[in-house]
């Protein structure tokens, strides 16, 4: 059995191991986690022909360095838009490359994005908990932080040349939208309630008509916005309510909060509107400061909206798994490609 | 109040029995979930896209795959399941919590003392008489919402959350009481603490209760709290 050790060097706050997620068990309190975005989630582990449900490192903009110290193997970067440094090169994310001992990595903050993924070609070790290794970081349970000095260690690990180079990125399955020449919005789409009756209507207005921007208290478990203030009809004493990733829970300051992968899974506050799954992806790659527009769809055109996006994204899954082959493979049909291929 | 279906995005479907919390809307909500488990178990090609229930007070929350149903879709489905289950006297389950109210615990056993204006043992004996039942999980994994503290002992909740709470705290905040299952913030009051197991690492049962139980405390002494968290250690280390 191959074996590759990393030693981390650096780990900035919120870097941790997550796997697809441990859907089933809300009943109990406890929310899937795993990735912020799931997308870049898969795409990592299909490029590199790994399974979906293998365990990677989420990296937050906190960044990551690590250094091979033993073995070699193949890893996937993708996420965001983030600087890459590999042995010494500098790059960027959305690539597969392979680290060889003695050899240094470093994933840090970059263009755009707040979340990163790296996955391995091997099986990275993590703790489970509930038959996962996602990371509830309120509590540590799961694979759990990962922080600086640790070493990670990566069973049947292997080096995959074929698999080596960029990653197409999935641009087509991202909503943006230009509201003007200088201002860039991201619409997110939501299906409005389930308690928005407890709203006065300039608060249902407000909410569809204004941008909100993002704050910087944005972790795992949600992100606070930034706008206007949307009243509720009467103080209120609701009882508590099962809610799910995406829920735009109003706090009784008026201030929306969307919760996300480790959100409690019952909560006291009314939920305005509820953004949907695909449009989760985008939102959690956005920064503090960033504004986006809430765009209320119903809830038939919302089954709609994630059906077709599946379709998409299988499509895409399927064409970033397939291997780009060895070098000269590559060079043949980069050859074909540009039509300068000339037969001898 | 008739059930009222209300969409959550693309795929959730909240089924709402009553505006208030009362024990008659939570039976038929645990009626309703045990009935849904039910319809799953035998959905052997998953037809239903019925992927979870999360029953709580007034309400549950089916989450269900928009790529196998949708909402009127499964609106439909759980119409033709509430007709067929009635509100029934299921069987319970009985599950008896140990609490050591020892001082060193019960860190606001005092102010309750304050509040209710009830000696420290008269607390202690409502605490332990009451009959509890657990309504839902949530803010946390395995923090189970138990109803039923005896009025007497009813105290509301501190103005700001404490931080750093151990695990295993029993705390009570208004007519609910639960233990604690991980160090998190909390504004309720602590008055003991129970070396009863609730935490568990096993996907098929993650935590002592579920939805519906009964729960009885029993009061230990500080040296039956030692000994069981004494055991508790030893087993682990197996």
């Amino acid at each position: 059995m191959t074996e590759a050790r990393l030693s981390v060097q650096f780990a900035g706050a919120l870097v941790t191991l997550q796997d697809a997620g441990r859907t089933g068990h809300l009943r109990y309190g406890v929310p899937a986690s795993g990735p912020m975005d799931k997308l870049a989630f898969a795409a990592a582990h299909a490029a590199l022909g790994n399974s979906p449900d293998q365990s990677a490192i989420e990296i937050s903009l906190g960044g990551l360095i690590l250094e091979c110290t033993t073995g070699a193997v193949t890893v996937a970067v993708a996420g965001g838009d983030f600087a890459i440094e590999h042995a010494g090169v500098k790059g960027s994310g959305w690539t597969i490359l392979t680290l060889q001992q003695g050899e240094r990595l470093s994933v840090r903050v970059g263009k755009s994005g707040s979340w990163a993924y790296l996955a391995f070609a091997g099986d990275l070790q993590a703790n489970e908990w509930l038959g996962h290794t996602a990371t509830h970081s309120i509590s540590g349970f799961g694979g759990g932080a990962v922080v600086s000095e640790q070493e990670l260690l990566i069973n049947n690990a292997e080096v995959r040349k074929e698999r080596e180079g960029n990653i197409e990125t999935p641009g087509f399955l991202i909503a943006q939208k230009k509201l003007s020449q200088t201002e860039k919005i991201d619409s997110i789409r939501v299906v409005m309630g389930p308690q928005d009756k407890w709203f006065r209507s300039e608060a249902i207005d407000a909410f569809k008509n204004s941008s909100y921007q993002l704050t910087d208290s944005y972790d795992r478990m949600g992100v606070r916005l930034q706008g206007p203030d949307l009243p509720l009809d009467a103080a209120l004493s609701i009882p508590s309510e099962p809610l799910l990733r995406g829920s735009v829970q109003v706090s009784g300051e008026n201030v929306p909060t969307i919760l996300l992968a480790d959100h409690g899974t019952t909560g006291g506050y009314p939920k305005i509107a509820t953004v949907i799954s695909p449009d989760i992806n985008t939102l959690v790659q956005l920064r503090s400061r960033q504004a986006i527009k809430f765009v209320p769809i119903t809830a038939a055109e919302a089954v709609d909206v994630t059906r077709d996006f599946s379709t998409k994204l299988k499509e895409y899954i399927a064409k970033i798994a397939i291997p780009r082959g060895n070098l000269q493979q590559r060079l043949m049909q980069e050859n074909l490609i540009s039509g300068i291929y000339n037969p001898e | 109040m008739e059930p009222q279906f209300t969409a959550v995005a693309d795929c959730g479907l909240l089924v709402t029995f009553s505006d208030t919390i009362n024990d008659s809307t939570h039976k038929t909500i645990i009626s309703f979930d045990k009935a849904i488990a039910k319809a799953m178990a035998t959905d052997n090609d998953q037809q239903l896209g019925i992927i979870e229930v999360v029953p709580a007070l007034i309400n549950a929350m089916v989450v269900f795959d928009p790529l196998v149903t949708d909402h009127l879709q499964l609106e439909k489905v759980l119409r033709t399941v509430l007709k067929n289950t009635r509100q029934q006297n299921t069987q319970t389950t009985k599950r008896v919590v140990q609490v050591c109210y020892h001082e060193s615990f019960g860190f606001d056993m005092q102010a309750v003392v304050d509040t209710t204006g009830l000696s420290r043992e008269a607390v202690i004996n409502a605490h332990v008489a009451g009959d509890y039942k657990v309504l839902m999980y949530g803010f946390a994994p395995g923090y189970a919402y138990m109803g039923g503290v005896d009025s007497s002992i009813q105290v509301p909740r501190k103005l700001a959350a404490v931080r750093d709470i151990p695990a295993g705290c029993v705390m009570i905040a208004g007519a609910q009481c639960l233990i604690t299952t991980l160090k998190m913030p909390t504004g309720w009051s602590i008055i003991g603490r129970s070396p009863t197991q609730v935490l568990f690492n096993d996907p098929q049962r993650p935590f002592l209760f579920d939805v519906g139980d009964q729960v009885t405390f029993e009061q230990i002494d500080l040296q039956t709290y030692e000994q069981a968290t004494k055991t508790k250690v030893s087993t682990a280390d197996d």
